[in-house]
């Protein structure tokens, strides 16, 4: 019995030194590709954060008290800042409120097509749309003012979206209008994974439709929400693109990003401030994907 | 009964209000893409006299015909025939696009493999490292990039933008999700009759994960037919340019040029859309994928 259990133990050490071996040669290109390009650079970037950039003298935190001090960067961290937290929240529940009916319906192939489209289409091919609609005598404006003569409310409007406030809620929409599709996917892939007793269950002992939801349908869809925030957060930095093609390098304030900083800040080779940014907003990324996959973890 | 048959014929009536509701949205898809349509097959004359407004400082609004009044293939045969620079710009494009997925293949597919089958020490530490960085927006890890380019010498070279991205680990992830979904009785079964690591990978692994790397692919290539920050940084010179950051450059008193590249740009990722929408959908799924 006893001898019996020591080659199993025998084999099975065997087994994972084999495993391990088969592990590393798998991973090892990766791993030393992703060493190279971007962990120890990383790390350099991290020593460049302490010092100056042209001769290198070590400033401890000087470089992130410029940068705090920084009005331009106070704004961009307050603009992003103000993006992700209008957008978000604004695409879950529309996702949300667009896959509920559709899982319902019994072929919903179209329906997903259309509204997963705009992420095929190249940011550069959609700007030029975008400009048409929101410039001063765009169709927004021609549409508004057409809304407005025949309900006899106001009259000619000649707003323009991109050079004022109203430039944050032009990227707000754009934001919303790419990925609301994939969105629409992942809710539906969460609904369609509850298992169908459940909701029958509770229907036969008399639960209403709205109970249903609140009760059966919210609980079990914790994990697609926390998907769907980590992606939506992921690909609210590739508003940069809308932004940067409508606008440029600096646009009205309201809509001036992070990504417009950094830049700005690369072109101008300002790489001291950059570095100590760069470690500051990795950081924070960091904890904050940290705090919510312990949410996630301790809730299930 | 006949409330019954009222009850049932409200709630036909309602779900077919639902499905209209549905489609109204699409229409904001579909219009931008109608919009471009018509404006790639429009004569620059009418062109011009359409969109005066919004390049002069009159009261007069913008205006559009969904027919246009003289239909022509002009600004197409000007675009393909004419202008040399522009099939630079597109098989930069391609080119750099192939490259990189083809990197993918190579270098995440197996990283992806050895990640989902083997339980290693160290190795869950290592995946929450790679989904970290697959979560670090570019512009946080652009001055990393810039440096470990400038010391290889590779700034100004499309290879500044190919070889970072062949390392990006979105691919890794999703290949992951793929490659999980195989059950594992299956490779020890394999193991048993004999069949070596390699062995397994080749002849299980990638015909069974099929799905999750064309997914990966599928996603890789709009993203990357999309770039622009990546080729905007690294790239000074403009013959090296993909084609997402020349068609920003076109002006408004060129429009018909616009139009009509807006419109080629548009077909590729148009095509792969249709041709891989099932992919594109797992894709999306597998990137939702908690491990």
């Amino acid at each position: 019995m006893r001898e019996a259990k020591r080659v199993k133990g025998r084999r099975s050490g065997l087994r994972a030194h084999k495993d391990r071996r088969a592990f590393l040669v798998f991973l090892a290109p990766s791993l030393v590709g992703v060493a190279v390009f971007v962990l120890m650079p990383f790390l350099d970037v991290f020593g460049r954060s302490f010092r100056t950039v042209v001769t290198g003298q070590f400033v401890w935190f000087g470089n992130y008290k410029t940068i705090f001090a920084n009005q331009a960067f106070q704004l961009a961290v307050k603009n992003t800042f103000r993006f992700t937290l209008v957008c978000i929240p604004l695409l879950v529940v529309i996702g949300l409120a667009i896959a509920m009916p559709v899982s319902k319906l019994k072929s919903m192939g179209t329906i997903k097509s259309l509204y997963l489209f705009p992420l095929a289409m190249p940011t550069a091919t959609i700007v030029i749309v975008w400009k048409m609609v929101f410039y001063k005598q765009g169709f927004l404006n021609l549409f508004l003012t057409k809304l407005g003569e025949w309900t006899g409310l106001w009259g000619e409007l000649h707003t323009d979206y991109l050079g004022t406030g109203a430039a944050f809620w032009v990227l707000v929409f754009s934001y919303i209008w790419k990925n609301t599709g994939y969105t629409v996917v992942l809710w539906l892939a969460g609904i369609l994974g509850i298992p169908s007793e459940y909701l029958e269950a509770a229907r036969v002992d008399g639960a209403s439709e709205r109970q249903c939801f609140y009760k059966i349908i919210l609980p079990n869809l914790k994990g697609s929400l926390y998907t769907i925030v980590i992606l939506s957060f992921l690909n609210s930095f590739k508003i940069y693109r809308e932004a940067y093609l409508v606008a440029g390098a600096y646009p009205q304030q309201d809509m001036y990003l992070l990504q417009h900083l950094f830049n700005n800040w690369f072109v101008n080779l300002d790489f001291d401030k950059m570095a100590a940014a760069a470690v500051c907003v990795g950081g924070f990324l960091f904890a904050v994907i940290m705090l919510l996959q312990r949410m996630w973890d301790s809730r299930t | 009964m006949d409330f019954i048959r009222s009850k049932i014929r409200w709630k036909d009536c309602r779900r077919n209000i639902t499905v209209c509701l549905l489609f109204v949205p699409t229409v904001l898809v579909c219009l931008p893409i109608i919009l471009l349509v018509t404006g790639s097959v429009m004569g620059n004359g009418e062109l011009r006299q359409y969109l005066a407004p919004v390049f002069s400082d009159s009261l007069n609004f913008i205006s559009w015909k969904l027919v246009p009044d003289y239909p022509t293939f002009e600004s197409y045969g000007k675009l393909l025939f004419m202008t040399p620079q522009f099939f630079v710009l597109f098989w930069n494009s391609m080119k750099m696009v192939g490259c990189i997925l083809l990197g993918q293949l190579v270098i995440g597919v197996p990283a992806a493999w050895a990640f989902a089958v083997y339980q290693v020490r160290g190795g869950r530490a290592l995946f929450a490292l790679y989904v970290v960085l697959m979560l670090l927006p570019f512009q946080v890890t652009m001055l990393s990039s810039y440096l470990v380019l400038n010391r290889l010498g590779l700034l100004d070279t499309q290879a500044a933008v190919i070889l970072p991205a062949v390392f990006s680990t979105f691919p890794v992830f999703l290949t992951y999700g793929g490659f999980r979904c195989i059950p594992v009785q299956l490779f020890e079964a394999a193991r048993i009759d004999g069949a070596g690591e390699w062995r397994i990978f080749w002849k299980l692994g990638l015909p069974l994960g099929k799905s999750g790397l064309l997914s990966a692919m599928v996603l890789g290539f709009l993203e990357y037919w999309n770039m622009m920050e990546q080729p905007m940084a690294f790239l000074e010179n403009k013959a090296l340019w993909p084609l997402s950051l020349y068609l920003p450059e076109i002006t408004w008193a060129q429009a018909g040029y616009a139009f009509t590249a807006s419109i080629i740009t548009l077909i590729p990722a148009v095509f792969v859309f249709v041709w891989g929408q099932d992919y594109l959908e797992q894709g999306i799924i597998f990137s939702g994928l908690k491990e």
